[in-house]
């Protein structure tokens, strides 16, 4: 790895999988959140990663940013059981979560613990 | 996820080698598959699928559901010429996903001090590529001016089908570079590849503000190959 830039953000920190790799080692408990299926207009694709640490620090996007507080309220407790969750996400009125994606979509995320 | 897997598939995706991980969405386990790995049933057709169109997606397969997500290489920008426009673009595409590389045989140009965090090679292209030649998954981005030091890249990189293929200079520059391509045997549709002026037309003066105009024409290609040729050009 390079030595940090001030003022850039490296590529390592722009890559979701390669943070989580670099907190596990660093002996900090994570949950990875992946967008599995997405339906209408959704802002970023099937694959994309959130990562989250025991403490709330994340990494990456499973929206345009919409959705990822109600990612991270769901870690800690993915964190603690080791149980993975199936999150749904919709337009907020349809569903039973308070956020929702204002473009109209849908999506499926997969939040599971690492290890 | 299982955390030993996680560190196999971020070495392949560093060794720019193709993958998929695999998540039983009934009970969570993961499986790390590479491409070419024999993956016998339904499942093992949902994979080399999945490998030819890289679409991340749920299948269902021998009675179970899995999520397949495709990790492939990103696509590589070979820069010639470590001036400065090279200094933003460099920088830019690494954080737009692409794996950069810089060269320039002029070592006054191609200092660590100039190019930090950045792959740079101080060397003659052609020795430069030996070892991982021009490829359809790189853009070749020639912004040197100098024929000695452009035309070896840019004439391979057309050769090698490279996606994107720009070079910086005048029109009265490409005219010429036109001329000795068509001399050295280049087809005209060969040498229309050639985004020359270089950049989309968006006014760009500065070199950062160039360095986005070239950047932005590099992704259309990758992701709207056919639009291309459509696209007006700047410089």
């Amino acid at each position: 790895m390079t030595a940090p830039v001030p003022g850039q953000i490296s590529e390592d920190q722009l890559d979701p999988l390669m943070v989580a790799e670099r907190w596990m080692l660093d002996g900090r408990e994570v949950a990875v959140a992946t967008v599995i299926e997405t339906w209408g207009s959704a802002p970023r694709p099937a694959g994309s990663h959130l990562v989250i640490d025991a403490n709330g620090n994340f990494s990456g996007s499973v929206s345009g940013g919409c959705v990822e507080g109600a990612v991270i309220a769901e870690a800690a407790d993915v964190i603690a059981s080791g149980e993975a969750k199936m999150l749904d996400f919709g337009v907020a009125d349809e569903t039973a979560w308070q956020v929702g994606l204002s473009c109209g979509g849908r999506i499926q995320v997969y939040l599971e613990r690492l290890g | 996820m299982d955390p030993h897997l996680l560190r196999q598939l971020n070495a392949a995706r560093r060794d720019r080698r193709a993958a998929i991980m695999l998540t039983d969405l009934g009970d969570g386990r993961n499986r790390l598959v590479m491409k070419g790995d024999p993956v016998a049933g339904d499942l093992g057709a949902a994979i080399g699928k999945a490998f030819l169109s890289v679409r991340s997606s749920v299948v269902e397969a021998d009675g179970r559901r899995f999520f397949l997500n495709v990790h492939v290489p990103s696509p590589r920008m070979v820069i010639i010429g470590a001036v400065h426009i090279s200094q933003a673009l460099a920088p830019m595409a690494q954080m737009a996903g692409f794996d950069v590389k810089v060269i320039d045989p002029r070592t006054a140009f191609a200092t660590d001090e100039r190019f930090s965090g950045v792959d740079l090679v101080a060397d003659w292209p052609e020795d430069a590529l030996k070892e991982r030649p021009l490829d359809a998954f790189t853009a070749l981005v020639a912004v040197t001016h100098d024929p000695k030091i452009d035309d070896w890249p840019l004439t391979t990189a057309l050769h090698a089908g490279a996606f994107y293929v720009g070079a910086l200079g005048s029109r009265k520059t490409h005219a010429k570079r036109v001329e000795r391509f068509t001399e050295a045997g280049l087809g005209p549709d060969q040498i229309a590849r050639i985004a020359a002026p270089i950049g989309l037309d968006i006014g760009a003066q500065s070199p950062a503000e160039i360095a986005v105009a070239i950047l932005a024409q590099v992704i259309a290609a990758l992701r709207k190959p056919a639009d291309l040729s459509e696209q007006p050009s700047a410089r």
